[in-house]
């Protein structure tokens, strides 16, 4: 991309709010002295300093002040750099909404958080993971060379993207000092150069943020509160700006974009493909960079992965942050569109509008509030990659080959904590004199964004590594190794040395004519694919090679036992539980060897302190009584890694305990062990499960058993009694007879009469009594037929009117003339409706009695009822008249009654597939009811 | 002074029994069908015993005879409990309510109206 293009305005006339300056009149502008800003920016970093001491301080006492998902999600926007302050400003004035895509991808790819970032955050916390060369390298069997090569990646990739922020903030501090439109004068000799000192001034910074004691999980939660802070301090800033210039300078959006379209040229950048061929290729090639970046980049990975206290917390980021990036880049339009209407063909760069516009209306202290918004941006960027890089060097590239030599390796005895740091911040230091080279050589040709690019899509080679780690259990060390060499190749060829040699340092020829001149072998038109802008090209390339060969290569050939353990390891982390998890490794160990070890990296108090909390968790006395398997050995490399990265954790406890090499079998055995245990331990929940569904229905079994117990001892004492009250009666007077043979003839008629009606009763109660056990224990005989309703009751009714005359009561049938046959026990039925007639009538009041009967034929089935005109019965014993010796108070002659004519009938009637009710209220009458469906099959038949 | 025997009892014909036997016995009769006649003709005749049915409609056997016992003035009042139940517990509560004795039904008149004599004479 081509540095911004400054705008000729011919006809200013048509610009009616613009103030109108031309040439000459900029050196009129304010500047800001040295001396002013510098105080001012050191005055602020030591605010943020002072903001990471106490939340450091806060950690110690266990108050975290970052363990809210606000912070986190702000801690996230530290992916909004100088890039984004600067240089999206002057990507806009010079490719209009083409800056947009590297928010887009961001947003997206929070969208997708939930599933592959906490994936990441689950595995990097489960096996104290802190970096993501270390990532990648404990997923394929830990191996250094993969940890190494890793590094040297993001070292490579990484440096312009530092690179960028000291140009950002050189440039913006040229801005501030020097009058406006002026040129800052080059300083004579490199030890003059300001932003060489920045650069360190830097690296002090970070050098006391990051490194000043050991930490085992590599946390730093007052560097992420201050992070936030700036976030929030950057966003702020802009924002003022941008309403600065859309209401101050100009009426708002829409005048901005009124003014714009009047000019041709400015109106085009409105536009979507300016003229580009394959735009939309373009477009999702920078969106899909942008995704990856967003997890990828060093910076994001330490502060969403590594620095984040809860994996809850991302449910906020996953909409907060997308928020933040869409309110930063709201104002980024208008601000650019502003400062080329408002400078138009003066010599300003777009890429410091930000500050040159309130600069050029006086307002001072907005500009170096703006400046202090950038300082935020670059400070928060290079302070948080910087010490996720140097954790990398010191742990993936520097150690792993100094504990190969005999002076730190095998069981040599030393403190190594303080050598630990002493490399870090060497790395500190050398990787932003890194950077500056890398602004000394290339930074002066390229614009902001463009050098970011350059950055993105060297972290985007390590995506197939990762998510194929994450995702794809049959990845391997040697596919994963080719797979980030060669896509790494192919971006250094296609991207890297073309900004070197487009920046003067080495020869175009290969650029030109091809390396060797070979056409086809042109960095920007590989294999002859010509016509896609040279980073959508250098993306396609490498990630394709990457690709294809990380997955050839993995299926290639059989991963070792180590990998597949470690694949495993990963892939499956949501599945494992603590209980069945394996650990892979055999052996003797001793504890005093490890402990010794430990203290060596992890200092002596804390290596103690560690060992004392493992020996209470696994139930030993102290430290000596530690069983010595394979889970302490796990427990003491897990913690190692921590502190010094996977692979050179793996060397050092190889170092001290005697292994067994760990065989594929073996790996096979070991998860069989696993899954068998796990297996057992589910089949042990789902037995104790069923059991206690089993001791439930044994109960539930046994509350229906004593309850049918209790109902048959009621039923046994209620026929007890009812047996007994007739025969009372009957052994009374006939006793009574006996002793007395000169009774009166009167008298002893009267008893006679009585007696004989008793017998009658206790012969009708014993055959109903025998009638109801038939019908309930399933014995009664059926003898089913269609039967026509209205005969049987006509039947029943010739044989109860004795009874009816004898009260003087009315009984009244009401029917259709035919009434369709049923099928049914005629007996039976008849047995139902003599009991409910003469249940009516005992309740009728004397001479004004009156029941009726109505019979009610359709197509379900029919329907009768008995209706009286008696007292009626209360609603609360409706219930209690269809159980068995339950006998309505008031009835008038209870030897008539036995208490199970109702309970019978209503079982011939449920036998019948019918129901029986009763519908009655207080005064009102009773009205039993009863209804017989058609039965489409003979299922009455059976006896 | 011949004594007033309460028989209560909702069996009609064991009712007419028990009238006939008390009678002829020299007592002389008061009937209540239900528990709460019961412990109305109790309160108004202050019967020298009573024959008391548990399972009556209005107030159980049982409810009568806690009533009875409850209060001051009808307190000494002695209770024979019939019941056509005959199970121990019942027995067992109807003493607990403080019934003097229990008699099972069907009883034997000539029993019954010893047993009746007994408790007259002990009294």
């Amino acid at each position: 991309m081509a540095t911004p293009a400054i705008w000729i305005i011919s006809d200013l006339g048509n610009i009616n709010c613009s103030p109108g300056l031309g040439d000459g009149k900029t050196e009129n502008y304010l500047m800001l002295s040295p001396p002013l800003v510098i105080t001012v920016s050191f005055s602020y970093l030591f605010i943020l300093f002072a903001v990471a001491y106490f939340g450091d301080k806060r950690a110690e006492t266990g108050q975290s002040i970052i363990a809210s998902p606000w912070v986190y999600a702000l801690s996230m926007a530290v992916y909004c750099t100088a890039w984004t302050y600067f240089g999206s400003v002057g990507l806009a004035a010079s490719a209009g909404v083409w800056f947009l895509p590297i928010y887009l991808g961001p947003m997206l790819s929070m969208i997708l958080a939930w599933l592959v970032v906490r994936k990441m955050i689950r595995i990097a916390k489960t096996y104290r993971i802190t970096s993501i060369a270390d990532f990648i390298a404990s997923r394929y069997g830990k191996s250094p060379l993969l940890a190494g090569l890793v590094t040297i990646i993001t070292v490579v990739g990484i440096v312009p993207y530092i690179a960028l922020q000291l140009k950002a903030i050189s440039s913006g501090y040229d801005v501030m000092t020097t009058p406006l439109g002026g040129i800052a004068i080059p300083p004579s000799d490199w030890w003059f150069d300001g932003t060489l000192y920045m650069a360190l001034i830097l690296a002090g910074f970070t050098i006391i943020f990051g490194t000043r004691h050991l930490d085992s999980s590599e946390r730093h939660e007052g560097l992420v509160a201050a992070i936030a802070l700036e976030s929030v301090v950057k966003l702020v800033a802009f924002l003022a700006v941008g309403l600065f210039v859309t209401y101050g300078i100009f009426d708002g959006m829409s005048d901005i974009f009124a003014q714009a379209s009047a000019i041709a040229e400015i109106k085009e950048l409105l536009t979507f493909d300016q003229g580009r061929s394959f735009a939309y290729t373009q477009w999702f090639a920078l969106t899909l960079l942008a995704m990856l970046s967003v997890i990828f980049l060093p910076r994001q990975f330490q502060i969403m992965v590594v620095e984040n206290v809860d994996e809850q917390h991302l449910k906020r980021a996953v909409w907060v942050f997308p928020l933040y990036l869409l309110l930063i880049n709201i104002f980024v339009l208008p601000i650019a569109l502003g400062g080329l209407l408002y400078f138009g063909a003066a010599p300003v760069n777009a890429e410091t509008f930000v500050l040159s516009l309130p600069l050029a209306h006086g307002q001072n202290m907005l500009a170096l509030f703006a400046f202090v918004g950038g300082l935020s941006a670059v400070t928060g960027m290079v302070i948080v990659e910087v010490i996720a890089i140097s954790t990398m060097v010191c742990n993936d590239l520097v150690m792993p080959v100094l504990l190969r030599t005999t002076r730190f390796g095998e069981r040599s005895g030393g403190d190594l904590t303080k050598l630990l740091l002493f490399i870090r911040r060497i790395a500190i230091i050398g990787i932003l004199l890194l950077g500056y080279l890398y602004f000394h050589l290339a930074g002066e040709a390229y614009a902001l964004v463009s050098i970011g690019l350059i950055s993105f899509a060297a972290v985007a080679q390590f995506a197939p590594a990762m998510l194929g780690g994450m995702y794809w259990k049959n990845g391997t060390r040697n596919g994963a190794l080719a797979g980030l060499l060669l896509g790494f190749l192919m971006w250094s060829y296609t991207l890297m040395l073309p900004s070197l040699a487009k920046s003067g340092w080495i020869s175009v020829d290969f650029l030109n004519q091809g390396l060797f001149g070979i056409e086809w072998l042109k960095p920007e038109q590989f294999l002859g694919l010509a016509g896609l802008d040279n980073l959508t090209h250098s993306l396609f390339w490498s990630l394709f090679i990457n690709v294809v060969a990380y997955v050839a290569v993995s299926l290639w050939k059989r991963p070792t036992a180590h990998e597949t353990s470690q694949a495993l390891l990963f892939v499956d982390v949501f599945q494992r539980t603590r209980l069945s998890h394996p650990v892979f490794w055999q052996g003797q160990a001793k504890v005093t060897d490890l402990l010794h070890l430990t203290g060596r990296f992890m200092g002596e108090t804390k290596a103690q302190q560690l060992f004392t909390d493992y020996a209470q968790e696994v139930g030993a006395d102290e430290i000596g009584k530690i069983p010595e398997d394979a889970t302490l050995v796990h427990f003491v490399e897990t913690h190692l890694t921590g502190a010094i990265g996977s692979a050179s954790a793996r060397i050092m406890v190889a170092s001290v305990v005697e292994e067994e090499a760990l065989e594929l079998d073996d790996v096979m055995r070991i998860l069989e062990e696993a899954s068998q245990l796990r297996a057992y331990s589910e089949a042990l929940e789902e037995k104790s499960c069923s059991l206690e569904q089993a001791t439930k229905e044994l109960q539930t079994a046994n509350e229906q058993l004593k309850s049918l117990d209790r109902l048959k001892d009621n039923f046994m004492s209620s026929v007890t009694h009812e047996l007994r009250t007739p025969l009372t009666s009957i052994r009374a007077m006939t006793e009574l007879m006996l002793d007395d043979p000169s009774m009166e003839e009167e008298q002893r008629l009267e008893f006679l009469s009585i007696v004989v009606s008793e017998a009658e009763r206790l012969s009708r109660l014993v055959n109903q009594v025998l009638d109801m056990a038939k019908i309930e224990a399933g014995h009664a005989e059926w003898h089913s037929s269609d039967v026509d309703i209205l005969e049987l009751v006509t039947q029943s009714v010739n044989s109860i009117s004795g009874i009816y005359k004898e009260r003087g009561a009315v009984l009244e049938v009401h029917a259709q003339k035919h009434v369709s046959l049923i099928r049914a026990d005629a007996d039976r039925l008849i047995q139902v409706l003599i009991n409910l007639l003469s249940n009516a009538v005992k309740f009728v009041p004397e001479d004004k009695g009156k029941v009726e009967v109505h019979i009610r034929d359709a197509m379900e089935g029919i329907t009768v009822e008995v209706i009286d005109n008696g007292p009626g019965i209360a609603p609360e014993k409706q219930k209690l008249v269809f159980e068995k010796f339950r006998q309505v108070e008031g009835e008038t002659d209870r030897q008539l009654g036995t208490g199970l004519g109702l309970p019978i009938s209503r079982q011939i009637v449920e036998h019948f597939g019918g129901r029986m009710w009763l519908q009655s209220n207080i005064g009102e009458g009773a009205c039993f009811g009863f209804f017989l469906p058609r039965q489409k099959d003979s299922l009455a038949d059976t006896s | 002074m011949s004594k007033t025997i309460l028989i209560a009892d909702d069996e009609k014909n064991i009712l007419i029994s028990l009238e006939f036997l008390m009678k002829r016995e020299g007592y002389l009769v008061v009937t209540a069908h239900d528990g709460q006649e019961a412990i109305d003709a109790i309160s108004r005749e202050h019967p020298d015993l009573v024959l008391l049915d548990v399972m009556m409609p209005k107030k159980t056997g049982f409810d009568v005879c806690q009533e009875v016992r409850a209060n001051p003035v009808l307190k000494d009042i002695l209770i024979l409990m019939l019941t056509a139940k005959g199970r121990d517990t019942d027995i067992a509560k109807g003493l607990a309510m403080g019934a003097n004795g229990y008699v099972i039904k069907p009883f034997s008149t000539r029993e019954l109206a010893q047993k009746v004599r007994d408790m007259l004479d002990q009294a």
